[in-house]
């Protein structure tokens, strides 16, 4: 009953869906109010449905109702309660449903909170984002419908992926499903101008606030994946340049620099056509990402099943979308009127060098991840683009970024001092060649790009906090008259400065983690102790356990430094009967921001058993690092002009440009 | 400075970068590819010894040697042809006799194939798809088979 009640509620919504991606748009064309605000009550309408259906697919979850097929397939009654909430989106079907719930979710909220937002301009960015939802309601209704019943009922359920049992999965795709799905609303925005043949510096200032929440989720996501990775599949890597991270990473990228772009087109009325092509990229980038990681053309923990129909679905979604959205673009573009002149050397040019790069290096990463998909279609012949690849192409170019950062706060908008900007940044270029020189000194021979890079974070950090210091004048002036001025900075400065500051705190763990980590492998018996710079640690013995749904095999370890106990560590293997695999448990111990890492390998027979021991500085800065840009992202939104909303009147005529 | 000249200091620019990155692609793409082959394509292909290459295949039964130091010999066949694999180190976790394997590394003279990564597969259900199509090219594939041997490959998030 309650799975038949999911399936009608979705049916609603793709009715809802409908009416809303038609109805609004004519309003907007016949001027008709009424037309136009069936937009917003449809929205939250569509919302309450979706919600309802998922709502129903999680009850059939925990209730544990094996005759609905996909409860079967991905659930076990002995499995944990969270687990069972989160198995929901463990699996194709309720992972398409969980993104249409958080598209109807940012629906809503335009609908809600976008009470300041012109009415033609709402109509229509509400009707485009929901030709989206239509579209991905058919997809899930058509081929991937969670809620189907097989008969006769069976007495237990398959169980989900052991390696997904983990509270990982509560959180890591929700937030990049925020991120991805968030971007959407950058593109209806998008469309919604095209359509409208007009476009200003207030259709920014409404644009930036959703990018930079979809941006902040999709940063958090991402680094929620990668920590993910890394201490559940016992190899200790947080990036494998791998078709599916990448397909999180390209809208990032795209992401990125339509949040830089739009900064441009906010306060000097330029860059407009550029900025909305980015809006369409970036959601174009989440398209590819979904087809990639949902068609089944990549086998993966993600792919989770394959099946022919649902990839043709989801390329057509991709090409009517990416065609559409840029064919629109080709045609409605030239209608906008250029904005205000600058030259190369000045905030506006740095933001466009930022976007440059960051396109640049995205193409890059587009290209490699799927070169090998087409050169197998097109050849047949298999090959595979792994990091090397990467690190070739996207390093360089994201180094040369780097080092532009710090200048482009600095730079005045219009004609910019680069001269003057680079005697500002002195201070932390000195401190950057502090680090480098600190680096050779202390580790002696060893890869000569390490402490360089070290010297590159170093440098944006403090390039980051000069731009602070020059705009509080701190230490110029009286230390209360600073205070006073780092108050009223407005919260985005904090925002940028924090968010670049959080880049060089990543790349630190980066190096760190990369370039000075040790890794042991060896057999050893209880009763031996492994030793990994200065840590001692010694084999107790092995002690079996049992789970709820698995049971366990733990090696347990004390740690010493200089022979005193510091802790514990008890990396174990798990089985999983249902399934009749298992997963291989990390112990992690944390020292400052570094970490001991210890995996079991196989046991032999002779009673000793595999380890791998890594020592890893700084990888914690590597997340700890995207958390502060995260940050820097939160307070930029809390900023007075996001929250407020755009000034009206008055000056708006001179500011607004039809485009005919 | 005019609107004509602004443009074409940002065209200038543009294609500066994106030179430089077409370049860059292309010196990766030249050393940091690698293609992936069966013990047949190995067999038939004469590879170079010291290219790096990706094998695949099924590992064969009652082939693998375990040695001292986690040295470990086994044999990689496809049905067909088998080679010789020599490779120190933990095996993942999926790692069987009679199971799907893809392995990486170079050949040496005397035509064993020196891995410095094994993936085996994480979930029983899947075959890795360049095994399957491998095995299926040299008419070994049996549906059923295929399944119970497995794809993820380990240490991958995927």
């Amino acid at each position: 009953m309650i799975a038949e009640l999911g399936h009608y509620a979705l049916v609603l919504a793709l009715g809802l869906a409908l009416v809303q991606a038609v109805v609004p748009i004519y309003g907007a064309r016949q001027n008709d109010p009424i037309l136009m605000s069936v937009a917003g009550a449809a929205a939250v309408a569509q919302f309450l449905f979706v919600a309802l259906a998922f709502g129903a697919l999680v009850a059939c979850y925990v209730t544990s109702d094996f005759s609905v097929t996909n409860v079967f397939e991905n659930s076990h009654s002995a499995k944990p309660l969270i687990y069972k909430i989160t198995g929901v989106w463990g699996n194709h079907e309720g992972s398409m449903l969980l993104w249409v719930l958080i598209l109807s979710v940012f629906g809503a909220l335009v609908a809600l909170f976008g009470t300041n937002l012109p009415a033609k301009l709402k109509a229509n960015v509400l009707a485009v984002q929901s030709w989206v939802a239509f579209a991905f309601y058919l997809f899930i209704l058509t081929t991937s419908n969670p809620f189907l019943r097989m008969s006769p009922a069976p007495m237990e359920g398959r169980d989900l992926n052991p390696i997904l049992q983990d509270p990982g999965l509560a959180i890591h795709p929700p937030l990049l499903y925020f991120g991805y799905v968030g971007f959407s609303i950058s593109f209806s925005f998008a469309i919604a101008a095209l359509i409208e043949g007009k476009i200003d510096a207030a259709w920014a200032r409404w644009v930036r606030p959703w990018t930079l929440l979809a941006w902040m989720f999709l940063t958090a996501g991402i680094a929620m994946g990668s920590y993910w990775a890394y201490y559940t599949l016992g190899w200790g890597g947080w990036w494998f340049w791998d078709p599916v991270e990448n397909a999180s990473l390209m809208p990032w990228i795209a992401g990125t620099a339509l949040l830089h772009s739009a900064v441009v087109m906010e306060k000097r009325n330029a860059l407009k056509v550029w900025t909305i092509l980015l809006a369409i990229l970036a959601f174009s980038l989440s398209l590819v990402g979904t087809f990639l990681v949902r068609s089944g053309v990549l086998t993966s923990v993600h792919a989770f099943a394959s099946d022919p129909a649902r990839g043709v679905f989801i390329l057509m979604i991709l090409t009517l979308f990416i065609g559409g959205g840029l064919t629109l673009f080709a045609w409605r573009a030239p209608l906008l009127k250029q904005g205000g002149l600058f030259a190369p050397i000045s905030r506006e040019g740095a933001l466009i060098f930022n976007n440059l790069l960051l396109l640049v290096a995205c193409a890059a990463v587009f290209f490699g991840t799927l070169y090998p998909l087409a050169l197998e279609a097109l050849t047949g012949q298999k090959i595979s683009v792994g990091a090397p690849f990467f690190n070739m192409t996207f390093g360089p170019l994201f180094a040369v970024l780097l080092v532009a950062v710090p200048f482009g706060p600095l730079l005045a908008w219009k004609r910019g001092d680069l001269l003057g900007v680079t005697q500002r940044l002195l201070g932390a270029a000195a401190l950057g060649v502090i680090g480098i020189v600190v680096t050779f000194a202390v580790e002696g021979g060893g890869p000569v790009l390490v402490p360089f890079a070290f010297g590159l974070a170093i440098f944006v950090i403090t390039g980051a906090v000069t731009d602070l210091i020059e705009r509080t004048a701190f230490l110029k002036v009286p230390l209360g008259t600073a205070f006073a001025r780092a108050r009223g900075l407005p919260r985005s400065a904090w925002g940028t400065a924090l968010a670049h500051i959080g880049l060089g705190v990543t790349l630190l763990g980066i190096v760190g983690e990369t370039q000075l980590g040790t890794e042991r492998i060896a057999e050893l018996k209880p009763g031996q102790t492994i030793s990994i710079r200065r840590y001692d640690l010694h084999f107790d013995d092995i002690v079996e356990r049992r789970g709820p749904n698995y049971s366990e095999v733990a090696a347990r370890f004390t740690v010493r430094r200089g022979g005193e106990v510091i802790g514990t560590m008890e990396p174990s293997k798990r089985s999983f009967p249902s399934r009749g695999s298992g997963t291989t448990e990390s112990a992690l111990m944390t020292r400052g921001v570094g970490q001991i890492y210890l995996s079991l390998g196989e046991a032999n027979p002779d009673g000793s058993i595999a380890v791998r021991l890594y020592h890893k500085p700084l990888v914690l800065l590597i997340w700890l690092g995207a958390v502060v840009m995260v940050i820097g992202g939160g307070l930029s939104l809390s900023d007075r002009r996001l929250r407020i909303g755009a000034p009206k009147p008055a000056r708006s005529k001179a500011v607004l440009q039809p485009a005919e | 400075m005019t609107r004509k000249k602004r443009r074409l200091v940002l065209i200038g620019s543009a294609l500066t970068v994106l030179a430089v990155a077409v370049a860059l692609v292309l010196t990766a793409l030249k050393d940091a590819i690698v293609f992936f082959n069966s013990p047949t394509d190995v067999a038939e292909k004469h590879i170079a010894t010291g290219s790096r290459l990706r094998l695949g295949g099924l590992v064969k039964e009652g082939s693998v040697q375990r040695g001292d130091n986690m040295q470990v010999r086994f044999e990689v066949t496809d049905g067909k042809n088998s080679i010789r694999v020599a490779y120190q180190g933990l095996l993942p976790d999926l790692f069987r006799e009679g199971q799907g394997v893809v392995t990486e590394g170079t050949l040496d003279g005397a035509g064993t194939f020196k891995a410095d990564s094994v993936l085996a597969k994480h979930d029983e259900k899947y075959m890795p798809k360049e095994v399957a199509d491998a095995l299926k090219k040299q008419g070994h594939w049996k549906e059923d088979g295929g399944k119970s041997a497995a794809t993820e490959p380990q240490g991958r998030t995927q």
